[in-house]
């Protein structure tokens, strides 16, 4: 019994912006269920007192000076757009209506 | 002396350049020379950038001519790995979601390796966005082992591991993650460093998982090593995780001798899951260190199996995060099917992610989500801080700690794709040295009965890279090792 279920697979594929036909969906229940199982042994450790660490480098507030840098040209903060108008970046329509 | 010069290392280039005794331009045809002749067999360059490398090299010949010092990596062929930010050519992470992408910038080490004199020769394969430990995730082609080209050069950084061991660069930039510099730097049997995260800037490194990734090179020796770090090393203020420390001079640091230092030798990696000859190889490697005057210690690291589980947690969350970015909008793969903004992000992002990199988003998305979040994710982040005690401990007792790189020598095409869990098991012994953000080198250790290397790991303390250098250094040179030329057939 795998510990997750297809329904889970959806679900999880839906917030990770993915699409996975019937067969990618099976085997991830299967490697994701195999997977998962092994990463529960981490609950064979008693961590109640530890401190999570969350940053590599236990550093705050690397500051510098607020003053502008010269930055992207816009023709080359364009250049590996998949669809640009020179200006801007071009994506599908997301409000309904005519186009005008 | 008629030793071919791509058999050169990279200090020896660097210093018959500088001298005038040989022309950046002949070093760089050589290698490009070499590259063509073998290349073909072991598949590591993914890009070869000819006119530009020649460029490069008429530039340094110009400077020593006119007596201007043309930099500490003058003349010095590099490959680098196809995550790496570079204005020349692709920079493509080895996916068909970036297979056009041009960087608009170059990678502060990329600069500083230019600035250093340094010729890049191209660029080199590796698993798609890092994820994988035998550069068969790659999009690109398939890189070989010189060693037997039935076999993975291990990975993600198998091609700058395949490119050093076939002579075809002096010098490679790798990246490491869980192991991807110092695990094919073991199969293909020459030298990797990690160095300490926050050592060398990853600006311009394309993120994986960004509380372990870290840049370093693949070398012939351990020399070429210190001299490479050099160069790599120092804080970027593009880089706020940059450490903000002084950069000694690493080749200061071989001193030739271990008289003193004290080895710890952690029991945990020395169990059945180590493969025999490997053990062999690692013991003999003790001796070694026993009869160089140093001190060996038996340590303990007791969270050692639970690494893996951590590392796959963190790496895949840090990558769902990272790779989000990908949305088909300001650069990379687009659908051409796609109506909506929706469909652009879903479609183009499900066509060109290949099954790995589609896997670990999938995991650490699940593990990230509500209600999975603090059993997974959380959890992890506390194990990750006892794993990284467990070496603080050790050090309170050791200089550094020594074992095998890989449970495994080299393994045959297909052999462990079916199985994802199997692959993530062969990474035991570095992923924790990525998750104690220390520093870690692998260098040859012999060949196994079959021809294939076994590879020796040093794991030092934080920012103690010099150490893993001095120790690694007077092994090389007092061990009697040597793998001789791979066969490359």
């Amino acid at each position: 019994m795998s510990k997750i279920t297809k329904q889970d697979v959806e679900y999880v594929a839906g917030l990770a912006q993915l699409r996975l036909d019937d067969a990618a969906k099976e085997r991830l229940v299967r490697e994701m269920g195999d997977i998962l199982a092994y990463m529960d042994q981490l609950n064979e450790l008693d961590t109640s007192n530890v401190e999570p660490m969350m940053h590599a480098m236990e550093m705050t507030n690397v500051f510098r000076q607020d003053v502008v840098e010269p930055s992207l040209p816009r023709e080359e903060a364009l250049m590996n757009a998949p669809v640009h108008d020179g200006e801007y970046f071009i994506v599908p329509r997301i409000l309904e209506g005519d186009a005008s | 002396m008629t030793t071919p010069l791509y058999k050169k290392t990279a200090r020896e280039i660097r210093d018959a350049v500088r001298s005038g005794a040989v022309t950046a331009t002949a070093v760089t045809e050589a290698h490009l020379a070499r590259i063509a002749e073998v290349d073909p067999k072991v598949d590591a360059f993914t890009q070869i950038w000819t006119d530009e490398a020649l460029a490069q090299a008429a530039a340094v010949d110009a400077k020593v001519k006119q007596g201007v010092d043309p930099g500490p990596m003058a003349g010095v062929p590099v490959g680098v790995k196809e995550l790496i930010c570079t204005r020349t050519g692709k920079t493509t992470c080895a996916s068909k979601i970036l297979e056009n992408f041009r960087s608009p910038y170059d990678a502060t080490i990329i600069k500083k390796l230019d600035a250093a004199g340094a010729i890049f020769l191209g660029k080199v394969n590796m698993d798609e966005f890092a994820m994988g430990s035998s550069t068969e995730r790659s999009t690109l082609k398939t890189t070989k082992n010189p060693w037997n080209l039935k076999c993975v050069p291990g990975g993600s950084s198998g091609g700058s591991a395949a490119a050093i061991s076939a002579d075809e660069c002096a010098m490679a930039i790798g990246s490491d993650t869980g192991g991807s510099i110092r695990q094919p730097a073991a199969l293909c049997g020459c030298v990797g460093i990690k160095p300490t995260y926050g050592r060398v800037s990853r600006y311009g490194l394309v993120a994986f998982a960004s509380s372990l990734d870290q840049i370093g090179p693949l070398t012939k020796n351990v020399e070429d090593a210190a001299l490479s770090l050099n160069t790599l090393c120092g804080r970027d203020p593009l880089d706020a995780t940059s450490a903000d420390l002084p950069v000694p001079d690493f080749t200061k640091a071989l001193t030739g001798d271990v008289k003193g230092l004290r080895v710890g030798l952690p029991k945990e990696y020395f169990t059945e899951a180590l493969n025999a000859e490997m053990r062999e190889k690692v013991e003999a490697a003790v001796d070694v260190f026993r009869r160089g005057g140093a001190e060996i210690v038996p340590v303990s690291l007791p969270h050692t199996d639970y690494a893996i589980a951590t590392y796959y947690i963190i790496c895949t969350a840090e990558a769902s995060a990272n790779l989000a970015r990908f949305d088909g909008v300001r650069y990379g793969y687009r659908h051409p099917g796609a109506k909506t903004v929706e469909e652009m992000y879903v479609l183009s992002k499900s066509e060109a992610f290949g099954p790995e990199v589609r896997r670990r988003i999938m995991l650490g998305t699940y593990v990230l989500s509500s209600g999975y979040y603090d059993a997974y994710y959380l959890k992890a982040q506390k194990v990750r801080r006892l794993i990284k005690k467990d070496f603080d401990d050790a050090f309170e007792q050791c200089d550094f700690v020594m074992g095998p790189t890989s449970p495994i020598p080299s393994f045959e095409f297909g052999a462990k794709t079916e199985n994802p869990l199997e692959m993530y098991l062969a990474d035991i012994y570095t992923i924790s040295v990525n998750l104690a953000t220390l520093p870690g080198i692998s260098i040859p250790c012999g060949l196994t009965a079959s021809g294939l290397p076994a590879g020796l790991q040093m794991i030092g303390r934080p920012f103690g890279e010099e150490t893993l250098l001095r120790a690694a250094h007077c092994y090389e040179q007092t061990s009697g090792i040597t793998l001789g030329e791979p066969p490359i057939a």
